[in-house]
């Protein structure tokens, strides 16, 4: 083999095999452990930590409310909706959550517009239904039939 | 190795398993969203979403159309700010509210175009993003069809849904699910024919966005208009 032919092979090893070691050294250790990415990214994804604890949670302590929503027609929302999230109150149950009083918790989903149906859900127009006053002080959010 | 041998593998990120894997699906019934967008409000607190408009992991928006054949779609903030209607009621043909988000598409154009890897798929069919990994080019930004993907500029990388993928491992529901007062979202296990999701689509004339760009969306829309892009 002429002599430039045994060169060339001996650079071709080195740089290939120094790109085979970068590699090595480079890749990640969970790299395709599931497919073409790190697998452990998952184990990080899911770590982190959940903030809205749902109703289940809250009825614990707040049994009586639960029972109260109950029987209307708030049944089906969540605490944490109007409440805030409930992550920091388990823990540490001297931490307030927020209590809402302005109107606009009660407007989002109950201001009228024609894209909401009126067989599923009670609009009013905001103005002329409570003239300016707020709406807790006629319906009781956690039972808005009373 | 094995992509070189078998290149179609490479279009689908990750294959759905057969048998008892789980395999996600979402179902978003249209006709009973009533645009309270809690579902928008509720994912910003739960995913540290900034709180200023456009960076949004789902979000709600108004389709009108008009007698006169005109479509004025409207999401102020995402739908969190409220919704009001554009036109009076006697100019309104129909209406009605469709909430987005990442359709974690079986076929996902936003897994194949990272250059490092960053963005994929999880075993379970989540499209996620690995932000320890991800350099904040944005390919992918562009890529999704469905404008789910922002930038997360404190760290320099994307985020987008995760399925509140944290909470499903802990056998909560993702914070969106919870939310929403009309249980007008629904998420699920595909593989399992007795999951509320696969009931859903058995029983409702499904429809998933952007059908022609071949996502195999895996996000089905109850009631979806044609009007709707």
């Amino acid at each position: 083999m002429p002599v430039q032919v045994k060169r060339l092979l001996i650079v071709f090893a080195v740089f290939i095999g120094l790109m085979i070691g970068l590699k090595v050294i480079f890749t990640p250790e969970s790299w395709r452990e599931y497919g073409a990415y790190r697998g452990y990214a998952l184990t990080e994804i899911a770590d982190k930590e959940a903030k809205y604890v749902q109703m289940e949670t809250c009825v614990m302590c707040h049994d009586s409310i639960g029972e109260l929503k109950d029987q209307g027609m708030h049944i089906n929302l969540q605490c944490e909706l109007c409440h805030g999230p409930g992550y920091i109150h388990i823990e540490d149950e001297n931490v307030d959550m927020l209590i809402p009083e302005d109107d606009q918790f009660c407007v989002r989903c109950h201001a009228i517009n024609a894209a909401r149906p009126q067989d599923i859900i009670k609009q009013i127009d905001a103005e002329e239904h409570s003239e300016g006053e707020e709406c807790i002080m006629c319906h009781n959010p956690h039972q808005p039939g009373l | 190795m094995v992509s070189l041998l078998n290149p179609l593998k490479m279009v689908y990120a990750t294959k759905r398993p057969k048998g008892k894997g789980k395999w996600y699906g979402i179902g978003i019934d249209i006709e009973k969203c009533i645009g309270c967008a809690s579902c928008a409000r509720v994912c910003k607190v739960e995913n540290n979403v900034p709180n200023e408009p456009f960076y949004f992991r789902n979000w709600v928006e108004q389709y009108t159309i008009t007698n006169d054949d005109e479509i004025i779609v409207s999401s102020p903030n995402g739908g969190i700010d409220g919704f009001t209607q554009p036109v009076p009621d006697e100019e309104i043909y129909k209406t009605f509210f469709v909430p987005k988000m990442c359709n974690h598409c079986a076929k996902s154009p936003c897994t194949q175009v990272c250059p490092v890897g960053a963005s994929f798929e999880s075993p379970e069919g989540i499209a996620l993003v690995d932000q320890n990994y991800c350099i904040g080019c944005g390919y992918c930004l562009q890529a999704c069809p469905y404008g789910c993907r922002y930038v997360d500029y404190d760290k320099g990388v994307i985020d987008k849904c995760t399925l509140c993928y944290h909470r499903i491992k802990k056998d909560l529901d993702p914070a969106c699910m919870m939310a929403c007062p009309t249980e007008a979202r629904i998420y699920g296990d595909l593989n399992d024919k007795k999951s509320a999701i696969s009931q859903f689509i058995k029983d409702n004339n499904c429809a998933v966005l952007k059908p022609q760009l071949n996502t195999e969306s895996k996000l089905f829309y109850n009631d979806l208009s044609q009007e709707v892009h």
